[in-house]
């Protein structure tokens, strides 16, 4: 029994790579495309608001496989896309997919900042970068921090869809565990639970520790 | 003397509500100018067209000869962008009811930040002018605090220090002392009082503060219903004008 867990979890491990590096890199990648529309969502320039805020609403309106399966599947025969191999098709699908997502936990974030600031700085002369970079994202990281944690454990989640297109990750060798030693179907599958699970745990303890952060706030 | 500031006939809606109705203002550059008046008359919204915070929907500011909310373009005068702004709001400095520190920032860093990156100081020199300019508000041991340790008083004399570190030729305090307990009123008035009796700027002081404006003030505008309904020493002002509007005001002010 232990040694029939300690089996799976070893060969559970060989996607292990696979999983956490996905992980990694959409994580930034949605880091990233979270900021670059959030903050464009509040332009003064239409066009730019209007772009943002149609990606935002497909990306949001439409379920991540079926972006998933677009993006690898049917974009490159429409449109000639090669976005390249099917760990980099994964990340952009994800990233751009909580990308979405989060672009509203920026937004939210920035407006709940105090307009008092906006205007003491203005009163000081700050030009808008300025502001936005010395006093307002400052103060708005530390709202979005919780959400920031959330959405990473739910990336890490979303990184399973990956083996539906052929990326070889801890679901991936599960499934093959399973249809190779049917009768230990149950264990395998707990021991990918166990496995996410494990690889959850700093980001929980992260989030519990942002949350505290944000709580602590930044009242004046 | 040239006037610093000049209001020209202006105006201040929001949606349907008139609230400024033809405001004309010269504020001579080391003028001291105090501005009283009802609940709602709009002696904020008189100070925050002046910082930019609100755009007028008539007439025009001038600030030491530049108009503050238009600029010359092609055919002639169009809406400032924002570049223009920065040149002209460059002069003007602010103290809000609310203090408005910067959270994130220490005592210090909250005077430092707009020196280097609005006047361009190096950083050395900027700290050492903000520890001089705190220490003159009497906070010269909380440099590395931050505001949420404060006082109100405390934080309002920072506002302060923030504001002059600027060295700006008009400064603006929109009652300044009424979100302050009682009891921490006059360290605040003190620091006021320093500034106007030492200081070369222009300052304009919306209060309720009405002997501490008497005290001070070169000039008391009595503002009723968007107009400038009295204009003159404070003696003239509070003391001898029979405007019943004024009087009124000035009698449910003494809670008589
Ligand atoms: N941003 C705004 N939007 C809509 N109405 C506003 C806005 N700012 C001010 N007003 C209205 O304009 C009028 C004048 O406001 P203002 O704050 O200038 O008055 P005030 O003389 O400073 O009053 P108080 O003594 O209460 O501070 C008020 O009726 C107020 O409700
Ligand atoms: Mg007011």
């Amino acid at each position: 029994m232990f040694d029939s867990a300690l089996n799976i979890l070893t060969y559970l491990s060989q996607g292990l790579w696979t999983t956490v590096s996905i992980f990694l890199a959409a994580a930034l990648f949605s880091y990233i495309m979270a900021f670059v529309a959030g903050l464009s969502r509040m332009m003064k320039n239409p066009i730019i608001r209007g772009v943002t805020a149609f990606y935002v609403e497909v990306f949001r309106g439409t379920s991540l496989i079926v972006q998933l399966f677009w993006l690898y599947y049917a974009v490159p025969i429409l449109f000639d896309i090669h976005l390249g191999s099917n760990w980099i098709v994964g990340v952009i699908a994800i990233g751009l997919n909580y990308g979405a997502y989060m672009s509203e936990v920026v937004r939210t974030s920035i407006l709940a900042v105090d307009k008092g600031q906006t205007e003491a700085a203005i009163a000081l002369n700050l030009s808008p970068v300025q502001r936005m970079r010395h006093i307002i994202l400052p103060q708005a990281l530390r709202l979005m921090l919780p959400e920031f944690g959330n959405y990473s454990i739910q990336i890490l989640k979303g990184t399973a869809l990956v083996s539906l297109i052929g990326l070889t990750d801890i679901l991936y060798y599960g499934d093959i565990y399973r249809s190779t030693n049917l009768s230990e179907g149950p264990m395998a599958y707990l021991m990918v639970l166990i496995m996410y699970f494990i690889i959850a745990l700093p980001l929980i303890w992260l989030s519990k520790k942002g949350e505290k952060i944000a709580r602590k706030g930044v009242a004046s | 003397m040239e006037p610093i500031v000049q209001y020209k006939d202006v105006h201040k809606s929001f949606g349907d509500v008139h609230v400024l109705k033809g405001i004309n203002l010269d504020i001579r550059p080391t003028e001291k100018i105090a501005i009283i008046g009802p609940s709602g008359s709009g002696k904020t919204t008189i100070i925050r067209l002046l910082m930019t915070l609100e755009e007028p929907t008539e007439g025009d500011i001038i600030v030491d000869g530049q108009n503050l909310w238009k600029m010359e373009s092609g055919k002639g005068m169009k809406k400032a962008s924002e570049k223009h702004l920065g040149i002209v709001r460059n002069d003007i400095g602010m103290v809000f009811q609310h203090f408005n520190l910067f959270p994130h920032k220490t005592i210090l860093d909250n005077c430092v930040v707009p020196l280097v990156n609005v006047r361009k100081m190096k950083k050395s020199e900027a700290v050492e002018l903000s520890k001089q300019m705190l220490d003159r508000v009497g906070l010269g041991d909380k440099y590395e605090s931050y505001p949420t340790q404060l006082s109100g008083g405390q934080k309002q004399r920072v506002a302060m220090a923030r504001a002059l570190v600027m060295k700006p030729k008009i400064m603006l305090f929109d009652e300044v002392t009424s979100a302050l307990d009682p009891e921490l009123v006059g360290e605040v008035l003190e620091v006021i009082r320093d500034l106007a009796d030492n200081e070369d700027m222009a300052m304009v002081l919306v209060t309720h503060e009405m002997d501490f404006a008497l005290e001070v003030a070169d000039r008391v505008l009595f503002l009723d219903e968007g107009v400038i309904a009295e204009s003159g020493t404070a003696e003239e002002v509070i003391n001898e004008s029979d405007n019943p509007r004024l009087q009124d005001f000035l009698r449910r002010f003494r809670g008589e």
